[in-house]
């Protein structure tokens, strides 16, 4: 597999001293033309952790993607990343935090008039970075998601899953501290649905970036949870269950959301072993 | 649709001025701080001026010949053909030339704004460049602006003198005045004041086609029918808007120059 795969330190990439949740929701509540959308949504996420967001298709869950990434501003309570209190930034700030933050979108959202290398080269493009160096930035980021043949191709050209793998090396192409994942796998078959989680997944155990997963396949959530990358065969690989962690990844956190509200936080074991009666009609 | 309420009603319009007076007002001071983003601009230039010239210089070469030959009626019974080129000319600089081409180039580019800014909202591409560190705003209505005020000005210079030059064809080939007689009555007759009235109006009329065809652009929502329907309404908007626009400069114009 490509040497970019060698784990790198993160340790200087980090938030303020003292600040450990990277991503921290308090009170959070948020309405549409009156209608409440999340309602009093309080949790964190810790650096290098994965929380996967869940949920019947309306609850909130790309809202809450939104308001994590500034593009939305809640009603009330407190939203802090990396220690910042999001709704408190000037502009400017805020699109300076941004730079922090990779986000992937339901439907990859790649610029239709713009090729894939210069929709992953965008972020370096707009920070005036040499085209000889984010032409190798790209290349490496395309290797990342498997697609150096299509760099020259427009979005037009290519197919639902090669989108979203376009968008995933668009998101991590700076190396971010976060990234968010709004249903990458929504609208793909079975298949590509796997290979993209595979990336999220070479992203988590390669990079050890903190994310956000929002889905709607149970599917995908128990992958995550349950497997690992594999840098050897360059695939993923089931946990052993006779390890400490039973077989689950120990960074992979659920939550659970039903109309705007929380219905279970917590992780794969407690979820799987979880009493609420919805949370269990979910699960079936 | 569904009937609102009179409050509702009233509250969503007060909403979009604000909206839009903020919209207007960001696009405005971005173009007093870095970045600056010069290849769009240029692309927008070439697409907003030189592509609208086609239209404006056939709209104005035929309202040129059909002042003209209207005029000529009218003013024959009152023995005075040969004024013709002073109504053709001072109609165009004053008048239809800024509010013509003002108009066609809304239907054209107002449209194509809210369109192309609409669909990038609809498939998130919008919510992407924020999330990407940049200002949409910043990238795709400045930009605009600068390039449309810049290029509606030449363009209504363009407007004017092929609107002139129709008019001294019908003149000349139709009604059989001379050529000579026609472009001196029409330059002689313009005076400076008509030249500003005439050359400020673009200036306006390129501000209201940006900012309301990337304000209905950006506000989007509904998809592809959505994308229809803010198309429509920047075209309809920005139309009305450049008639109101050039009454309020008029005014303002007759109460400077005094004519």
């Amino acid at each position: 597999m490509p040497e970019e795969l060698s784990s790198p330190d993160r340790s200087s990439s980090t938030a303020p001293a003292g600040v450990t949740a990277v991503v921290q929701f308090e009170d959070v509540s948020i309405r549409f033309d009156g209608k409440p959308v999340l309602q009093e949504i309080s949790f964190s996420v810790e650096r290098g952790q994965t929380l996967v967001l869940l949920g019947p298709a309306g609850c909130g869950k790309s809202v809450l993607l939104k308001l994590a990434n500034g593009l939305l501003k809640s009603d009330s309570g407190t939203i802090r990343v990396f220690g910042e209190e999001i709704d408190k930034l000037r502009r400017r700030e805020l699109y300076a935090l941004r730079a922090r933050i990779g986000m992937v979108f339901q439907e990859s959202a790649l610029f239709d008039s713009l090729n894939v290398e210069d929709n992953v080269a965008y972020r370096l493009h707009e920070e005036r970075v040499p085209e000889a160096e984010a032409h190798a930035r790209v290349v490496e980021a395309l290797k990342f998601v498997e697609l150096q043949a299509a760099i020259d191709k427009f979005p037009s050209e290519l197919s639902g899953g090669m989108r979203r793998r376009v968008s995933i090396a668009r998101a991590i192409i700076s190396h971010p501290d976060l990234i968010l994942y709004d249903s990458p796998t929504g609208g793909l078959d079975p298949i590509t649905s796997t290979t993209i989680i595979e990336l999220v997944m070479k992203q988590r155990d390669v990079w050890h970036t903190t994310s956000l997963v929002v889905t709607h396949r149970l599917q995908d959530a128990f992958i995550l949870a349950t497997n690992r990358f594999d840098p050897a065969t360059g695939g993923m690989k089931r946990l052993p269950r006779d390890g400490a962690d039973h077989g689950i990844d120990e960074g992979t956190k659920f939550l659970l959301l039903n109309e705007g509200k929380i219905v279970f936080h917590g992780t794969t074991e407690e979820l799987v072993h979880s009493d609420d009666p919805w949370v269990k009609r979910y699960l079936e | 649709m569904p009937i609102l309420p009179p409050e509702v009603f009233i509250k969503k319009q007060v909403a979009a001025v604000q909206e839009y007076s903020i919209l207007a007002g960001r696009a405005i001071a971005d173009l007093f701080s870095r970045p600056f983003y010069w290849d769009d601009i240029f692309t927008q230039m070439d697409s907003i001026g030189v592509g609208s010239m086609p239209i404006v210089v056939l709209t104005g070469f035929f309202t040129g010949c059909i002042l003209a030959l209207q005029s000529a009626t009218a003013l024959q019974e009152f023995g005075a053909v040969s004024k013709t080129g002073t109504l053709v000319s001072l109609s165009m600089v004053k008048e239809l030339g800024p509010v013509l081409t003002g108009l066609m180039v809304s239907g054209r580019n107002a449209a194509g704004m809210a369109s192309e800014l609409g669909s990038m909202k609809v498939t998130e591409q919008i919510d992407a460049m924020r999330a990407l560190g940049t200002d949409p705003v910043r990238k795709l209505v400045t930009p605009r602006l600068i390039a449309t005020v810049f290029m509606l000005f030449f363009l209504t210079i363009i407007a004017d003198a092929v609107g002139i030059a129709g008019g001294a064809l019908v003149s000349v080939g139709m009604l059989g005045l001379n050529a000579s007689s026609y472009l001196h009555s029409s330059y002689s007759s313009l005076v400076h004041g008509d030249i500003v009235q005439g050359l400020t109006k673009p200036l306006f009329s390129g501000f209201i086609i940006a900012t309301v065809g990337c304000f209905y652009g950006m506000r989007t929502t509904g998809g592809t029918q959505g994308v229809g329907r803010a198309t429509t309404q920047a075209v309809v908007v920005s139309s009305v808007f450049i008639i109101v626009m050039d009454f309020i400069v008029t005014r303002l114009m007759i109460g400077i120059f005094g004519s």
